[in-house]
């Protein structure tokens, strides 16, 4: 299987180490994992934001990149909730402002093939075992677009419970966004910053060294407050720590 | 629907201005007062998260949840596509059953059709069930400048307007309010509007429902017309119905000689048989029953049982314009349940007073923008008021996707474009203050469509990266004022693929894209 790793804007500029993970950890299972350098950005910023009609270059770009690989996995919730949930839709607005139906067509077959990392590898290598090993106390926070966008259910927790020496401790409002929100952070800071700071205390009051969450660009909003609460939990981006091993664990 | 509401533990609300869209700040400026209040902060928590848990205790006792509100959502869509013929079938079958029907383009004419109907009876006292259409269109305000009293008579509007007041909820008007408060107001204000409250009135729930049916009793039996809105009008037979917890609601549709319903178009549905669909997920989704205490239905009028007299005022005010954009109309699905606000979590932190407008939390920031245009600050910066995690759209009992329509407004507020005001196709301009975020965007995208830029803008980042501060001056406040920057990595992701995984650094592909 020619499987792509889209890494995403975000996580390739601040968050190379869980590219790595990525590539460790699909390598690990025997995937040959390729990343086409000419890959950028989903889009998403531009979509959410009001500026659909910048976003459309951006996803045709993403279909050129991937349109030749069989799988394309990324370890952001939100981003491939841009592909599967969003893209679909900027082909039927194009197609309602008369202009044909060829963006709908180029987008149609990357959007199935399109994984998230916790779905590729439950649904498509059929794996919740891992082989991970990473001896913390770890809670979750399903991030929004994991949760409702995408429907990942359970499978990050199976991911998890499966690890070695992790202890997994549940959140008090775990379905509560994270407060991030793309440009709400910013547009609305007050409101962002009270959000971010009542999960943190949440993340704190479960005793756990780590708070895991599939999405970095969440983790960035989560992990900048903890730093600024000056709070003893960590972010750790779950492709890391099913990186993780005995013989390299992660630090 | 309206539900029975006494009251939170004590704080005090700052005062609010009137919703009136010119004048009012902008949500962040106005969401940052009540973020920074700790008490409103605590009561909203528990207030949302306590009607949040018995919803969804609520739904998942019914196993054809899913199948309830996709029905829903066809009946209101299949009604709002068909809207011009049921809405001449209602008028048929009211005027067949003995009432009046008057149509209202906006909010001064159907103030100026209900103030002359009132007049007309001589009377300059009237008595209101909880509805948001006359709230929309700030009737009480309009009947008093002719000398009309309306008292409303659920108990959270009782409270809202004996305290001069603004609702800052759908459902529970008075939700920013405490016990200790109310019964202030109460003893203060009830004896300028009629019975006063008992001597030695306490902040017991008892004793306030007491002093408020006391006075409530009064105005009852003495009103001889009755304002109301309607949760649900039906095309096939012309009746209207309201659902409600109190039974003020019953009192005001039966008692009066003359009732006058305010009612937006959009509450339409063709048949009894698509109401049942509702008076089951409304309830449920609303106040978390089963069923609503009391559901009063009427047709037209009757000889010798209830109102002489029966007005039913349809009213527009922006819902035809909405109803022509092809993303914003499911806007008009609404059934005013407040679902989406109890669980969202904007809401919870800025209170209901930030959103500008009798509407509040999720549905206020698609319902505003599109009923009353886009054109002042608050308007503007309502569809922004959202992180879109999609809580909102999860428990909606008609499947209003609230993210898609928000985006589809940011878009509005962005770029301009067609849209619809008045009824007249007209095209809006870009809304101030979106210049800097819009060369922002186009330069990202630019960069976006150049790996070989973007790469280079990497490179620089992370060469300069022991310069980069973890806080940032000016806009960037707006980040760092509570969060650190992510520290940048000595290289990103694709330097070290290249050094890695590809033998002499670069794949010929690679470098053809990166010299475009
Ligand atoms: S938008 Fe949906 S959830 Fe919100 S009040 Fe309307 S019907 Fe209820």
């Amino acid at each position: 299987m020619r499987v792509a790793l889209f890494l995403t804007c975000v996580n390739d500029t601040l968050y190379p180490d869980t590219g790595r993970a990525v590539v460790k950890l699909l390598t690990r299972l025997g995937v040959e994992v390729d990343f086409p350098m000419a890959q950028t950005c989903c889009g998403q910023a531009h979509y959410n934001t009001g500026y659909r009609h910048q976003a459309e270059p951006l996803a045709r770009h993403f279909s050129d990149v991937f349109k030749d690989y069989e799988a394309i996995v990324t370890p952001s919730g939100s981003c491939a909730a841009m592909v599967r949930e969003l893209y679909p839709r900027l082909g039927d607005r194009a197609r309602a402002e008369g202009r044909g139906t060829a963006l709908a067509e180029q987008l149609a077959p990357i959007v199935p093939r399109t994984h998230e990392l916790t779905e590729f590898l439950v649904d498509v290598l059929g794996v919740t075992d891992v082989g991970a090993y990473f001896p913390h106390t770890v809670t979750y926070h399903p991030t929004c677009h994991g949760l409702r966008a995408l429907g990942l259910g359970d499978r990050p927790r199976r991911l998890l419970s499966a690890v070695r020496g992790l202890d997994l401790v549940e959140l008090p409002g775990a379905e509560e966004c994270c407060g991030f929100g793309g440009t709400f952070a910013v547009k609305n800071s007050d409101v962002s910053a009270a959000m971010g700071t009542d999960k943190v205390r949440n993340a704190e009051s479960t005793g756990a060294e780590v708070l895991c969450a599939a999405d970095n660009s969440c983790l960035m909003h989560i992990g900048g407050t903890m730093a600024r609460l000056r709070t003893t939990v960590r972010p750790v981006h779950i492709a890391e720590i099913l990186a993780s091993t005995e013989e390299e664990p992660l630090t | 629907m309206s539900g029975t509401f006494i009251g939170m533990p004590a704080f005090s609300p700052p005062t609010l201005p009137a919703f009136s869209p010119p004048t009012l700040p902008a949500f962040p400026t106005a969401a940052k007062e009540a973020v920074r209040n700790p008490t409103l902060r605590r009561n909203l928590r528990y207030a949302t998260h306590t009607i949040r848990a018995k919803r969804a205790a609520a739904v998942s006792e019914l196993d054809d949840w899913a199948a309830l509100r996709e029905a829903g959502r066809q009946i209101k869509d299949h009604t709002l596509r068909h809207l011009d013929r049921y809405l001449l079938q209602l008028e048929e079958s009211v005027t067949a059953a003995g009432g009046v029907v008057h149509w209202a383009a906006d909010a001064d004419e159907a103030n100026r059709i209900v103030t002359g109907l009132v007049k007309a009876t001589g009377e300059s006292e009237v008595v209101k069930v909880k509805s948001m259409a006359t709230q929309e269109i700030g009737l009480n305000e309009a009947l008093a400048a002719e000398g009309i009293h309306a008292y409303e008579t659920d108990l959270a509007e009782l409270i809202v307007q004996l305290g001069r007041d603004r609702p800052s909820h759908i459902l529970v008007p008075a939700i920013h309010r405490n016990r200790g408060e109310i019964r202030d107001i109460f003893t203060h204000e009830m004896s300028e509007w009629g019975r006063p409250a008992p001597e030695g009135l306490s902040d017991t729930p008892a004793e306030l429902a007491e002093a408020a049916r006391l006075h409530l009793r009064e105005k009852f039996l003495r009103a001889k017309v009755g304002i109301s809105g309607a949760n649900f009008m039906v095309a096939e037979t012309g009746t209207l119905a309201v659902f409600e917890s109190e039974g003020n609601g019953r009192m005001c549709l039966t008692l009066p000689e003359t009732l006058i319903s305010v009612v937006g178009i959009e509450k339409l549905v063709p048949t009894w048989r698509d109401l049942e669909v509702f008076l089951q997920t409304l309830p449920r989704s609303s106040t978390a029953e089963r069923m609503n205490p009391y559901t009063s239905m009427w047709t037209g009028t009757t000889d010798d049982d209830g109102p002489r007299t029966f007005h039913l005022v349809l009213l527009d005010n922006g819902r035809t314009d909405t109803l022509a954009d092809r993303v914003g109309r499911q806007a008009l699905r609404c059934i005013r349940c407040s679902a989406c606000l109890n669980v969202c979590p904007v809401y919870e932190r800025a209170g209901g007073h930030a959103y500008g407008s009798v509407y509040p939390g999720p549905i206020g920031a698609i319902l505003s923008p599109q009923l009353r245009g886009t054109a002042s600050d608050i308007d503007a910066s309502l569809p922004y008021a959202s992180s879109l995690c999609g809580a909102c759209y999860e428990v909606c009992p008609v499947a209003i996707d609230i993210p898609e329509v928000l985006v589809h407004l940011r878009e509005r507020v962005v770029e301009g474009g067609p849209a619809v005001r008045q009824g007249a196709k007209v095209t809006l301009r870009p809304a101030r203050g979106h210049a800097a975020e819009r060369a922002a965007m186009r330069a990202a995208r630019w960069t976006f469509r150049h790996p070989g830029a973007l790469r280079a803008g990497q490179r620089l980042a992370s060469g300069t990266r022991r310069l980069v501060p973890r806080t940032l001056p000016g806009p960037g406040r707006a980040w760092s004022a509570t969060r650190d920057l992510p520290k940048l990595p000595p290289e990103p992701f694709r330097e070290w693929w290249r050094r890695t995984h590809r033998p002499g650094g670069q794949a010929p592909a690679d470098r053809q894209e990166d010299q475009r």
